[in-house]
């Protein structure tokens, strides 16, 4: 027992990734379907209050953020400490018990989530119970991985290990600080702070949410599955350190770029604008140590589709880390706050690097859960890339034009100082800008599909690895 | 701390110090980490990077590259740019920045700015009679504009209402159709709230409601009604023995067709047991005279307005038979206001 590693963890978040993808993204499509139909879901009679937008776009978010995003980040997080700190991980019942307390977390999301329970905080929505139950399965999980690290066999820690546990423990102190609230009965509860300093805890946490789970935990998959994948040393090791420290040190002073022009005092928003603008700088080392790895490798990028997941997530991540400061700038924001290109933003982010780099990642991962030498199809994999691909250019490009009209017409004014357009004439004007996103979101959706069903083929075909021998030599 | 403002960004100078000094700490750290790793001189031609010892899950190295040179001197430049920026702008704590910036200021400057321009603009139409000023093409695209931004919300662009909304294109008004009275309801804005529960239970709220729809003519169940008529008392201080309401005192009269809330009985019974909670805000304070003088002229122009009743009206001697004038038709139509 003591020799193999636990893959069994691993495989269940791994299936349950792309379960939750699924769902979330489709989610994601009625969303904005229903932008462009308001009524469509009104049909549904009895039901339709449940897919009202207004409860189905927290549900969306959370499941992409925290159930897709979150099982990939444990599935390779579990896959990636145990291999390179050549150990299994510290406890399986704790590593069942993660795996059932997360699905359970994401369970009662789907089902409170649309009946209306909400703290109203953004990406926090979830309220004081589910609260207790993820800051529990948050904690096991910390013990299971640092646990693991601690029992390793390799001298030094591996890189993707610093990223990976400066995650988990950044994420439980945003969580438990955020989520402070009295709770009044079983599903309602007020926060334990009131005001602009509530909107600054929730945007300390928001931008964190933003920098930790779905960035710092997602560079920690990179510099695993990208160098493995292209059988290449990392490309600096002096680069890691100082875009590791420097991303987790500046993220935290971010948050207030959200509040820009709000009752936040002045100050607080000028540090959140000078961080972020800062941040380019670890982020793009993020990139360039991804990027880079390839060099010596690059014609990989021709014949390896994985590969170009991975890649093209790296290239998302360096345009929307220089996007992110940009709208950071106080008279950019003037006109970017409130619109679609904020939407169009996150999307290059979630989609173009979350979910890239986790689509490839488990490309490169599935195979070697289940005993094959690779996917099913190959070719389905280049396909998959490319309706990935596309899909996003359409919804980010489209987004950006929205966004930018929106701004524009809003700020427009006539000779005699009132405003040119109407609140629903800038509405209306979103309708083709609508339509190309949900083509996009669509196209990236339908990509999901695809890979379930490669998936599927190669499982079917594949058996369940219980034995990955732990090697007993340890490298010098 | 902004002149005006009650509340200091700092409820101790501790605060100030501790965000200044970890503002500081910060970034000078920053500072620190990339020069304690920028020391390493760039590739020369030829030469390639060391590998590091360790290996990991087999095949896992790294190269340890020195930092690319136009990164490292970017990470400078922003860091710069920090330091700069925050000596002319508020961040270090309570410091405010050798700029003298603040965003409130900054508001009340282009406030200030954009109201004088624009005073000039509506000023030509300032104290003219409202019925003139609606007659003129320029103001009424002024108006358009003002409507458009500030009332079409809730009223729709084009004026016409939705439920809960009142119809401004119409000839009912709730209170009053006049130049006079339009303009008092936008200035200084209306309440209109019916208390909810007068009739008892749902079943004595249907009966009345169809009590109400036997006042007004129109189809009910004759047997409901009888048993309503006694429960309406509650009613009638307000909307009238005969359902005409009270225009004077905003109290909608129930017996014509037009109903802000919906005429149907289920409508009226819903009304009837929670009561209703109308209003609109005073515009005066937000607007200022200027834009609330057009947007009167505006909204008293768009179909439904009435003529001030004649100072005449009073004495002259009311003949059914005579041919009246506008005004004296308009001013006899206005007490049937709309509920």
């Amino acid at each position: 027992m003591e020799a193999t590693y636990n893959y069994k963890v691993v495989r269940q978040f791994a299936i349950m990734t792309i379960v939750w993808g699924i769902v979330g993204m489709l989610v994601g499509v009625i969303l904005a379907a229903q932008l462009i139909w308001p009524t469509m879901t009104e049909a549904l009679g009895p039901l339709a209050p449940y897919l009202s937008y207004g409860r189905i776009r927290p549900l969306h978010t959370n499941a992409v953020i925290f159930a897709f995003g979150g099982s990939a980040l444990f599935a390779t997080s579990l896959y990636v400490v145990q291999r390179t700190c050549q150990a299994r991980v510290l406890s399986d019942g704790l590593a069942s018990f993660v795996f059932w307390g997360w699905q359970l977390v994401i369970l009662l999301a789907a089902i409170t989530l649309p009946m209306g329970f909400t703290s109203s905080k953004e990406y926090a929505e979830l309220e004081w119970p589910i609260d207790i139950l993820i800051a529990v399965v948050w904690v096991a999980y910390g013990v299971l991985f640092f646990g693991t690290i601690m029992k390793r066999k390799t001298q030094h820690i591996y890189v993707a290990n610093w990223f990976f546990g400066a995650y988990i423990v950044t994420i439980a102190l945003l969580h438990i600080v955020n989520s402070a609230e009295l709770p009044v009965t079983l599903t309602k509860s007020y926060s334990a702070y009131a005001g602009v300093h509530d909107a600054m805890v929730q945007w300390w946490y928001g931008h964190n949410a933003v920098g930790f789970f779905l960035t710092t935990a997602f560079l920690g998959m990179m510099y695993y599955f990208i160098p493995k994948q292209a059988g290449r040393p990392i490309f600096s090791y002096r680069l890691s350190i100082v875009h590791f420290w420097a991303l987790n040190f500046i993220y935290m002073w971010a948050g207030p770029h959200h509040l820009m022009y709000t009752a936040l005092p002045d100050w607080a928003q000028s540090l959140g604008m000078v961080f972020s603008l800062m941040l380019i700088a670890p982020s793009w080392g993020g990139m360039m140590n991804g990027i880079m790895t390839l060099s010596g490798a690059w014609h990989k990028l021709r014949t390896d589709p994985i590969l170009k997941f991975l890649i093209t997530a790296m290239s998302f991540y360096g345009m929307s880390t220089f996007e992110g400061p940009m709208m950071s700038v106080k008279t950019v924001n003037a006109l970017s706050h409130y619109t679609e290109w904020t939407i169009g933003h996150v999307h290059s982010g979630a989609l173009g690097w979350v979910a890239m780099i986790s689509i490839g990642s488990l490309y490169h991962l599935i195979p070697r859960l289940f005993g094959r030498e690779e996917m099913y199809s190959v070719k389905m994999i280049n396909t998959h890339f490319w309706m990935s691909t596309i899909g996003v250019v359409l919804y980010i490009a489209a987004l950006w034009i929205a966004g930018v009209a929106q701004g524009l017409m809003w700020r427009a004014t006539n000779s005699d100082g009132t405003l040119t357009y109407s609140f629903a004439q800038s509405v209306n004007a979103m309708y083709p800008f609508y339509t190309i996103r949900l083509i996009g979101g669509t196209l990236f959706f339908a990509g999901m599909l695809l890979m379930a069903y490669n998936v599927w083929k190669t499982i079917a075909a594949g058996k369940a690895v219980n034995d990955a021998r732990i090697p007993q030599a340890v490298a010098a | 701390m902004i002149d005006g403002y009650a509340v200091p960004d700092f409820i101790s100078d501790f605060w100030h110090y501790y965000i200044a000094a970890i503002t500081a700490a910060g970034i000078l750290f920053s500072l620190w980490l990339l020069k304690s790793q920028s020391s390493v001189k760039p590739l020369a031609p030829g030469e390639t990077a060391e590998l590091m010892h360790p290996v990991w899950d087999g095949d896992l190295q790294e190269l340890n590259n020195p930092l690319p040179r136009w990164w490292m001197w970017m990470f400078y430049m922003l860091i710069l740019f920090g330091i700069v920026y925050l000596v002319l702008y508020p961040g270090m704590g309570k410091f405010a920045g050798t700029l003298g910036w603040s965003s409130a200021q900054e508001w009340t400057d282009e406030k200030t700015r954009v109201d004088a321009e624009f005073d000039k603009v509506f000023q030509p139409f300032a104290g003219q009679d409202l019925m003139a000023v609606a007659a003129d093409p320029t103001a009424k695209q002024m108006g358009e504009h003002l409507f458009l931004t500030y009332c079409s919300q809730c009223h729709g662009s084009s004026g016409q209402g939705g439920s809960g909304f009142p119809n401004l294109t119409d000839s009912q008004w709730l209170f009053g159709g006049t130049p006079d009275d339009v303009k008092s309801s936008i200035a200084n804005g209306r309440i209109a709230e019916m208390p909810g529960g007068l009739a008892g239970d749902e079943q004595g709220a249907k009966e009345v409601a169809n009590y109400v729809l036997s006042l007004g003519g129109k189809p009910h169940d004759a047997a409901l009604a009888a048993v309503g008529k006694e429960k309406y008392a509650a009613c009638a201080g307000c909307h009238g023995e005969d359902g005409k309401g009270m225009a004077a005192a905003g109290f909608p009269n129930i017996t014509d067709d037009a109903w802000q809330y919906g005429g149907t009985e289920a409508a009226i019974t819903e009304s009837i047991v929670k009561g209703r909670k109308g209003g609109m805000p005073a515009q005066l304070e937000m607007l200022g005279e200027n834009k609330v003088h057009l947007l009167s002229a505006y909204v008293w122009g768009l179909g439904g307005g009435q003529k001030p009743a004649p100072v005449v009206a009073e004495v002259a001697p009311v003949d059914a038979t005579a041919p009246a004038d506008a005004a004296a038709v308009d001013a006899a139509a206005a007490p049937a206001v709309a509920q």
